[in-house]
């Protein structure tokens, strides 16, 4: 769980991790093939990683219809599902993350209201 | 459904293997359609769903998938084990592939436009991991809790009950009772081809389980409540056989082991294969004549299972022996069994589980059930009714006989057994007190018995230590019945007045034979006086004659003293007065 796999990750920052504090943020990004759903939520992770954790995350997307055994691990069920494997405790967003509000809520980098 | 050129509607059924439930369905589930089971926590739903994966894996070859959202596979397993049922060994061997669905909703949180297609992945890899023909979703409303959006959740929904026709899969959906609807959160909706409701009910501390099919489209289906078990094997519903009442009927005759009994039915005793009842009042001996049926089947070499609901085995086999039947050595031949519950042990519908299942392992001839009125106490008259129909359809379907009795109570009828079973019985034997001065004797009739002549009379019943026995109850001109001492008193009158009769007759014959015998006397005394005469009176004429010869000779002797000459003669005549004197 310590070290993101490089081979599955869709390389969204150009940045080094982990940063200087050793924060790492890993980003599971489940979809099912290029649907607009999904292609609108990837755009929305990608857009919040750079605005709130910039140098310190990595965005995976696992497009399940080419992996179907993989929905299993996770618990994933509804789709897009975003996973938040680090920092611990795991988050689940689900839906195209259109709400920024709520999925920095979601991802706690905002304390709910 | 599909539409044959006869114009036939067929639609093809998917067998569960569950006791009973294929009965009723004729046929089990529609085939590659999902059928929703609901009820409340507890009522066995996802019992009634493993099991039809189970069965389906192991019995009709179509390996299936089990998608649970609250047990997880662990559990499960564990669960299932003590019904006989090794999840883990179907899942290793490829019959059975599980996912375990679990969604958190404190984990979650929900940011626009989603749909369930992960859901729909998983269960369209589980299937194709194991090639199943059957799936199983347990429960999918768990997900109403777990979603926030039911908009969404209720559309991904229908999507996915029209996915699982599409993939041509037979697929149960359970779902908890709610509280107006048939489930919490309106399945019922979605799945609308067929609908079993389960239930649990507790009454007066028993439990009893149901199922009812609310509808099934396109096929005929029984409607009714069906009680149910959870017992070694998994489900069974009852009725465990067929309602047709199509059986074999046997013409062979079996003796009751009671001589007269035989006789009274017809000569020949009870049909083989038939149901009898035996019912009657407290004391009047029910056990005694079903004790004795045990121990003429036992002889006969026939194996025999004595259900014994009221007393303990150890009691009926020392109660049999002061009648003269040793019961115990016919169960260390094995030919005998015991199988002894109270009634309140546990409900109606675990006894006739375990009823059948006794039957179904010893395979006896002949089934005693000693008394079918203590059931009752564990279920109203028309649900002990109805597990007595399916059992006595049960035992016929094996040409099994089966001997019940039955407590009535001096109250009601004794033409009335407490379940009204009467339909269902071939020979119904009723014994009957009959109080007569101070006492109390047992009289035995027989009320109906189909198919044979049968003896219209009632007779005494007598139970000794030589075994149980009838006699003719005296029916005097009086046109009453008399029994025990009052009969052996009329009986003991008869006796002297006959006695009387005897010897007044006796006496009238020496009589007649003593006047005979004098008058014999008579005619023998008449008849030797008529001798006595007849001899006198040739007496007489011999003397005559001597005297007629003697006076000639006289005569001629004087003639000649006289020297009396021819002419002399007339004077000689004249002489002769003097020799008239002598």
């Amino acid at each position: 769980m310590k070290d993101a796999n490089p081979r599955r990750k869709k390389k969204a920052a150009p940045e080094e991790v982990p940063d200087e504090n050793g924060e790492k943020w890993i980003l599971r990004l489940y979809v099912a093939g290029q649907t607009p759903k999904s292609l609108t939520a990837f755009d929305n992770l990608k857009k919040i990683g750079e605005e709130h954790l910039r140098g310190k995350y990595v965005i995976e997307v696992i497009d399940l219809v080419k992996n179907p055994q993989l929905a299993k691990g996770d618990q994933i069920v509804a789709l897009p599902t975003l996973v938040r494997r680090l920092p611990e405790p795991v988050k689940k967003i689900i839906g195209d993350l259109a709400n920024t509000e709520r999925v920095l809520v979601g991802l706690d980098l905002r304390p709910s209201s | 459904m599909t539409l044959k050129k006869t114009g036939k509607v067929i639609l093809e059924k998917c067998p569960t293997g569950i006791k009973g439930l294929d009965e009723i369905t004729q046929g089990g589930l529609p085939r590659g359609r999902p059928t929703l089971i609901c009820g409340s926590a507890g009522c066995g739903k996802t019992l009634a769903a493993v099991e039809f994966l189970v069965r389906g894996a192991l019995e009709y070859g179509e390996p299936g998938v089990l998608m649970t959202f609250e047990e997880t596979p662990e559990d499960l397993a564990k669960n299932f084990i003590s019904l006989g049922f090794d999840v883990n060994d179907l899942v290793a061997r490829r019959l059975l592939a599980i996912d375990n669905v679990r969604v958190e909703r404190s984990e979650i949180e929900e940011t626009g436009e989603y749909d369930l297609e992960g859901l729909f992945i998983r269960l369209g890899c589980a299937i194709d991991s194991v090639g199943a023909k059957r799936v199983v979703l347990d429960t999918v409303e768990a997900l109403f809790s777990a979603l926030p959006n039911e908009m969404i959740l209720r559309a991904e929904l229908r999507r996915l009950f029209q996915w699982l026709k599409d993939r041509g899969v037979t697929a149960i959906i359970t779902g908890e009772s709610g509280d107006r609807t048939l489930t919490r959160y309106g399945l019922e909706e979605y799945v609308a081809d067929c609908v079993i409701l389960l239930d649990f009910r507790v009454r007066e501390q028993i439990s009893t389980r149901r199922l009812r099919i609310v509808k099934y489209r396109g096929s005929a289906h029984g409607a009714d409540e069906y009680p149910f078990l959870i017992g070694e094997q998994g489900l069974s519903v009852l009725p465990v056989t067929s309602l047709m009442l199509d059986y074999p009927v046997a013409r062979e005759r079996i003796a009751t082991g009671i001589p007269k009994l035989d006789a009274m039915l017809g000569g020949q005793g009870f049909y083989r294969g038939s149901t009898i009842l035996v019912s009657g009042t407290a004391g009047m001996g029910k056990t005694s004549i079903a004790t004795t049926f045990t121990d003429a089947a036992c002889r006969r070499g026939e194996r025999c299972l004595y259900f014994a609901f009221e007393e303990p085995p150890q009691q009926i086999t020392r109660n049999a022996s002061s009648i003269g039947l040793d019961l115990a050595r016919w169960e260390k031949k094995g030919l005998l069994k015991f199988h002894a519950a109270r009634p309140t042990l546990y409900g109606l519908e675990m006894h006739l589980l375990a009823i059948h299942k006794a039957i179904t392992d010893y395979r006896p001839r002949v089934v005693i059930m000693d008394p079918i009125s203590n059931l009752t106490a564990v279920g109203t008259p028309a649900e002990v009714k109805s597990i007595l129909t399916r059992l006595t359809d049960y035992l016929k379907m094996n040409s099994t006989t089966a001997l019940l009795t039955d407590l009535t109570h001096s109250g009601g009828s004794l033409e009335r057994t407490n379940e009204e079973i009467s339909s269902l019985i071939d020979t119904w034997l009723l014994l009957r007190d009959i109080e007569l001065n101070g006492e109390r004797n047992r009289g035995l009739y027989i009320l109906k018995s189909r198919g044979m002549a049968h003896c219209n009379q009632i007779r005494e019943f007598l139970i000794s230590d030589r075994g149980v026995d009838l006699i003719d109850v005296y029916t005097g001109a009086g046109g009453g019945i008399l029994t025990g001492s009052a009969r052996a008193a009329q009986e003991a009158w008869e006796k002297a007045a006959e006695n009387t009769r005897v010897s007044e007759m006796e006496r009238r014959r020496l009589e007649k034979e003593r006047r005979k015998k004098v008058l014999e006397a008579q005619i023998e005394a008449l008849r030797a006086e008529i001798a006595a005469e007849a001899a006198e009176l040739a007496m007489l004429g011999i003397e005559e004659k001597k005297r007629q010869a003697g006076s000639l000779a006289d005569r001629l002797a004087m003639a000649h003293l006289r020297k009396a000459d021819a002419a002399g003669r007339q004077p000689q005549r004249k002489r002769e007065q003097p020799g008239d004197r002598r």
